[in-house]
């Protein structure tokens, strides 16, 4: 009697906490409107969400390879499975066209879109909760005043229970605590906007704050690194592996000019990034330089560099003396060195500056890093060339080195030039990288 | 010396290892189908097969080639028999000043042995980093569209014929 007492008891507490989560993750639809006139927004407003749709990469992931921009599809591979984008056009049907500014700043701010069904967080609204209503709403000018596209996102590709959007309540609950942008009066206001950019619209820490098993950002770790689409995302301010500190100008140069001469060129998924902000307003890029300068820089001294393993004297500007380098196999020279001065130095020891010469590899982050990540995706894929701007190139030798070739060129560069011990387990990933190197069947013209 | 074999013969070279294989081919080897454009990788005149990938010969130095198997548009067939390839390229005339299409023909090789039947999509992608700046691109793609056919077809045969026997 008493165990069915006990019994019950847990079916109606089961049900009312069931019932309570269900009232929690229950969210309601925002009626549909009709599609707003684009004459009904003010141009100034327009050309600020331009501008903060810049900044906040938006086309990078709401465009495919070849389509139109902002129309979506683009297929996202998380740990979790295969995440496609949205169509953010304002057509009516398949994109934002009915979606009022309130269902528009919901979806930004809360991760929950028109119809009430919440979003994956692949879609960093855990960073667009902080944003400025007068800011969301020059966004939301900008993006109804483009072309509506009528173009159906893919169904996502994520195995159960992830792929039920209720469960995204529970992740909300457990990660997600969003929080109004409060100004530091204590900084001067460049500092504040940058502050506000870089953690709001530009997300940075999507990438470069690593992430737990459920996919969150370890914000007690925030920017301590992480990974993008098998490229490392390199730790930021006190974490930073970069050879020479980065100043205050170094990242606005970077960030502007997607180079910069003592740490190298952005690289993977950081080119469209840079490529956004090369077309973004200057004082903003410089505020988020000023805002990532002062998170600091590593404590710890950096060590000298170590001098050039070959006298390479008389090399620059010709790459004479490195040819010169090259003796016959079997001399006790290091393979590394003959592949590097056969292969890479006309163009790293050129002498000629970034970004018609080649990276100053002594200084280059991908070879001082934690993880030969980098090094190796752009050994094998190269620098592909940025349609319509001027930028820095490399070819790639994903056919011409085999693992062999590949091993010796990176235990020459890493532990020669940037002086470091060699990376672990490097087979493993020089596997990863070259699997993710050779190009599928459709590739090319997703470069 | 470097060995490695060219168009199915084994040939050793005396050239300086560093020296790219775009030299060796010309220079050493007497095969000047491969063209040099930039120099730099990204023009795609010097496209060569290597163990039947494509690559860019004027960057690729040729210690990197020891005991692999390269293969040149000479290889494709001659004046005489033209490849099926070959063949296409002559009969849609998708060469206007032709620098370009012996690295043209090579990547198309690469993606016919990769998708025997391509559609635009996969043409556009595969030829994507082969340059032409006369602008013959759609009977480029037309002839890699006959050629794939020829092949085909001519696969077809075989199998007729094996059956037949």
């Amino acid at each position: 009697m008493l165990l069915k007492r006990v019994f019950l008891s847990g079916i109606i507490l089961v049900a009312a906490g069931g019932a309570a989560a269900l009232a929690y993750a229950w969210r309601g639809a925002i009626p549909p409107i009709a599609p707003p006139a684009v004459t009904s927004f003010q141009p100034d407003e327009v050309l600020r969400g331009a501008d903060l749709a810049l900044i906040g990469d938006c086309r990078t992931c709401h465009t495919t390879a070849g389509g139109r921009t902002f129309a979506g599809g683009l297929a996202m591979p998380t740990p979790f499975g295969t995440i496609y984008s949205t169509n953010i056009t304002p057509d009516p049907e398949t994109g934002i066209g009915r979606w009022s500014l309130a269902a528009f700043t919901r979806a930004m701010r809360e991760g929950v879109d028109r119809e009430g069904r919440h979003l994956y967080p692949a879609f960093p609204y855990d960073h667009f909760s902080l944003t400025a209503d007068a800011d969301l709403k020059a966004l939301y000018a900008f993006l109804m005043t483009r072309d509506p596209v009528v173009a159906e996102a893919p169904a996502n590709d994520l195995p159960f229970p992830i792929n039920l959007r209720l469960v995204l309540a529970g992740w909300k609950l457990l990660f997600f605590h969003p929080e109004t942008y409060v100004p530091d009066p204590s900084r001067d206001a460049p500092w504040n906007r940058g502050r506000y950019l870089v953690e709001g619209f530009a997300h940075c820490g999507a990438c470069h704050t690593p992430r737990n098993l459920m996919g969150a950002e370890v914000s007690s770790r925030a920017f301590a690194g992480g990974e993008a689409e098998g490229w490392a995302a390199f730790p930021l301010g006190p974490h930073s592996p970069s050879r020479i500190p980065w100043t205050e100008a170094a990242l606005g140069d970077y960030l502007r000019q997607g180079w910069q001469a003592d740490h190298g060129v952005a690289l993977g998924p950081m080119r469209p990034v840079v490529e956004n902000l090369a077309e973004a307003p200057a004082e903003d890029v410089a505020a988020m330089a000023r805002y990532l300068a002062s998170l600091g820089a590593p404590a710890a001294t950096f060590p000298p560099l170590p001098a050039a393993a070959p006298d390479m004297s008389g090399a620059r500007p010709q790459s004479a003396g490195w040819q010169a380098a090259i003796a016959a196999p079997g001399t006790g020279q290091p393979e590394g060195l003959r592949l590097f001065a056969a292969a890479c130095a006309s163009c790293h020891e050129a002498g000629r500056p970034l970004p018609l010469g080649g990276t100053d590899l002594a200084l280059s982050t991908s070879l001082s890093a934690d993880t030969p990540q980098n090094l190796l995706n752009v050994v094998l894929q190269g620098v592909p060339a940025s349609d319509g701007q001027a930028a820095p190139i490399m070819p790639g030798f994903v056919s011409a080195m085999n693992d062999a070739a590949l091993t010796a060129l990176v235990a020459y560069l890493r532990q020669t030039v940037a002086g470091k011990p060699g990376w672990p387990d490097l087979p493993a990933a020089i596997a990863a990288a070259r699997d993710a190197a050779i190009p599928s069947p459709h590739a090319g013209a997703a470069r | 010396m470097i060995t490695f074999t060219v168009n199915g013969t084994q040939r050793s070279v005396t050239s300086d290892p560093d020296t790219p294989l775009l030299y060796v081919l010309r220079d050493e080897l007497a095969l000047n189908g491969a063209k040099f454009g930039c120099g730099l990788g990204q023009c795609g005149a010097c496209t060569v097969l290597v163990d039947g990938e494509a690559l860019f010969s004027c960057i690729t130095p040729v210690m990197l080639l020891e005991g692999r198997s390269i293969r040149t548009v000479e290889g494709l067939g001659t004046v005489d028999e033209p490849g099926p390839l070959q063949a296409a390229f002559i009969a849609e005339q998708a060469a206007q000043c032709g620098y370009c299409i012996a690295g043209m023909m090579m990547r198309a090789q690469e993606l016919l042995e990769r998708i025997p039947d391509p559609d635009d999509d996969d043409i556009l992608a595969a030829l994507e980093p082969q340059l032409c700046r006369c602008g013959t691109h759609m009977r480029v793609i037309r002839a890699v569209k006959r050629a794939a056919q020829a092949l085909a077809q001519a696969q077809a045969l075989a199998q007729a014929s094996e059956g037949a026997r």
